[in-house]
């Protein structure tokens, strides 16, 4: 860590003439205790050049950028234009367009992901046989990436010959058109984010369940509880700023939905769907910058975003309040 | 479910019962749970496990109904064809070296930071930790668009520290490292060496790094899976005609490049299992270490 060299030149300033040896010493200590004194700056120092770097300077010039009309073309030449990105956003349809499917694919995945984790939660939370395979095994989709998963999804997906069109043909039902269909292709992509977050949250569902203390069962059971009634008035009480966190994790995480959107329709880019029925917000700014190649525009949508993540951390905010 | 609440006396009696202390209140699952895990745990699978019979299939037998359901003989001309044409090998490559460096370096740098926000009082010391909390909620689409010019302006495009760099500076990682040595190390331990007058590579090496190894190791592998599938940021940075990540590859082989259903599921394969190996292998840990950062965070 940085030792501190220059301590060498400093003369001593307390002892007159010592001898050699205790100045040697006490340079030693004062060495030292300079150091001790410095080193928590030098730990951190590495993570916080970094993230000045690539962390806070760009957050902060975003802002700028976003007041200058700025081509990817030509990145260095700003061109003021003080509000009008934003204003033009205001009557933008595709912008409104892609805040509606953002806000309406965050639900879609969202509440039955978390139903689910639940429920999940809940089953891993008994004496089990192979109970390390079943956890490993809901978690492993949080392995896949968006781009392996979202290909697959694609497939199975599929109108004339995808397997879950397959499926529903032998249960009666007619072919769905799960790429082109407003809802339907809402609904597969949000099975996508669906498939691959449920494990995740079942597992920290699963923690917080474990941390309920076991009095509170066994008082419940001698009332004469039933399980049912038990999770129902010991553990989900229990579970409340946990499933408050998963709800924000995931709220945040459905803001900025862009891989599965993006690649769920193949050749088309980044219009989200040939109506743009599934264009995110996400992928919308992708296709403003780099698309269009208007960064300056790309850089308002983006916060655009930042003021919905705001609005949904201050509602969670005041329900904790409210509960405490 | 449909079991019958046990009484609480045998609830309460077995550690022998319920080797592991979590469990000791469980009820024991019935067939209905392990019929409901295991419609979970296909769910779960399945797309993996049909993402495998895709790519040993050839396109012609993926486009006809029903869909396969086993495996053909076409996976290793398909894999190669994904190796060499799509450029995938040397995608795989990158992303070792893209993850393996984010791992790493994030997991020092996280250590070290932790380490002085747990243990060590310094001036400004609380303030910067609300700064690394604070940001752990700003999303990266806010800083995509600078982050651009950035390396635009230092002609990084295309090259991998304009991925591997930005990563680096984890709020996560400092906030989980800090979280685990302010339990796991003893500050007394500190003391004593500072007292016997331990420089502070010293300190780091022998007594810092031995008590962080296990929350190193939980956050290193969660890292590399998070670097191994990072997806936004390297689609905007890294481009298929310069060194691409392999999910920069596979998003060009979704956008068409090759149209061959049965090459792209293979190429997902390519991408996919490196990490089911890691599962398979560190499974356990894995479950452990996000439980744990579950119940601390």
């Amino acid at each position: 860590m940085a030792e501190a060299e220059a301590d060498v030149a400093v003369p001593p300033r307390d002892q007159p003439a010592p001898s050699a040896r205790t100045k040697e010493a006490a340079r030693r200590a004062r060495r030292h205790r300079r150091s001790v004194r410095l080193g928590p700056y030098a730990f951190v120092a590495p993570f916080f050049l970094l993230f000045a770097a690539f962390g806070l300077f760009p957050l902060l010039y975003t802002g700028w950028a976003s007041l200058h009309r700025v081509e990817l073309t030509a990145p260095g030449e700003m061109e003021w234009v003080g509000t009008r990105n934003f204003t033009r956003l205001l009557d933008d349809a595709f912008f409104w367009n892609a805040l509606g499917n953002t806000i309406t694919i965050g639900v879609l995945s969202t509440v039955p992901q978390l139903v689910m984790a639940l429920g999940i939660a809940h089953l891993l939370n008994s004496r089990l046989r192979g109970r390390i395979f079943f956890r490993v095994a809901a978690l492993t989709p949080y392995a896949t990436s968006v781009a392996a998963a979202t290909l697959v999804f694609v497939l199975l997906f599929g109108r004339e010959h995808g397997l879950v069109n397959w499926v529903l043909g032998t249960a009666g039902f007619g072919p769905v058109d799960w790429q082109n269909g407003t809802w339907s292709s809402r609904l597969a992509v949000s099975s996508i984010v669906i498939w691959r977050w449920t494990g995740y949250n079942a597992l920290i569902y699963l923690a917080a369940m474990q941390a309920i203390p076991d009095e509170l069962y066994e008082s419940a059971a001698l009332d004469g509880a039933s399980r049912w009634r038990q999770f129902v008035h010991v553990t989900l009480p229990g579970l409340r700023p946990t499933i408050l966190f998963t709800v924000v994790v995931s709220t945040i995480g459905a803001t900025q939905l862009f891989g599965e959107p993006l690649l769920f329709n193949g050749g088309a880019g980044a219009t989200g769907g040939a109506d743009h029925q599934y264009q995110t917000l996400g992928l919308y700014l992708y296709e403003q910058g780099w698309v269009n190649h208007h960064l300056g525009r790309a850089s308002a949508i983006a916060w655009a975003m930042f003021l919905l993540l705001l609005l949904i951390g201050a509602v969670a905010w005041l329900l904790r309040r409210r509960e405490t | 479910m449909g079991d019958v609440p046990a009484p609480a006396a045998d609830r309460r009696g077995g550690v022998a019962a319920a080797p592991e202390g979590d469990l000791m209140r469980a009820p024991r699952a019935g067939l209905i749970t392990y019929a409901v895990l295991a419609v979970v745990t296909v769910g779960s699978l399945f797309p993996l496990v049909w993402t495998a019979i895709a790519a040993s299939r050839d396109t012609t037998r993926l486009a006809q109904t029903p869909p396969p359901f086993w495996f053909g003989g076409n996976l290793p001309r398909n894999l190669r064809i994904a190796w060499t044409d799509a450029n995938l090998g040397e995608a795989l490559l990158n992303t070792t070296v893209v993850a393996g460096s984010v791992a790493a370096g994030t997991v020092l740098f996280s250590t070290l930071a932790g380490f002085a926000f747990a243990k060590l009082r310094f001036r400004f010391g609380n303030a910067l930790l609300m700064v690394v909390i604070g940001t752990m909620m700003v999303p990266p689409q806010l800083s995509v668009v600078p982050l651009f010019m950035l390396i635009a302006e230092v002609s990084w495009t295309d090259r991998l520290q304009s991925v591997i760099l930005p990563a680096l500076a984890s709020a996560f990682g400092v906030f989980f490292m800090r979280q685990h040595l302010s339990r796991a190390l003893p500050s007394e331990l500190i003391e004593a060496a500072r007292v016997d007058g331990a420089s502070w590579p010293r300190v780091v090496w022998h007594v810092v790094f031995p008590a962080a190894r296990p929350a190193m190791a939980v956050l290193g592998m969660l890292t590399f899976v998070m670097a191994w599938n990072d997806f936004f940021w390297p689609v905007i940075a890294l481009t298929q005609n310069g060194s691409p990540t392999v999910q920069v590859a596979l998003a060009g082989l979704g956008r068409g490049y090759i149209p061959d259903q049965s090459v792209i599921m293979a190429g997902a394969l390519l991408g996919t299992l490196p990490l089911l190996l890691v599962f398979v292998v560190f499974g356990r840990q894995i479950v452990g270490g996000i439980m744990r950062g579950a119940v601390k965070g």
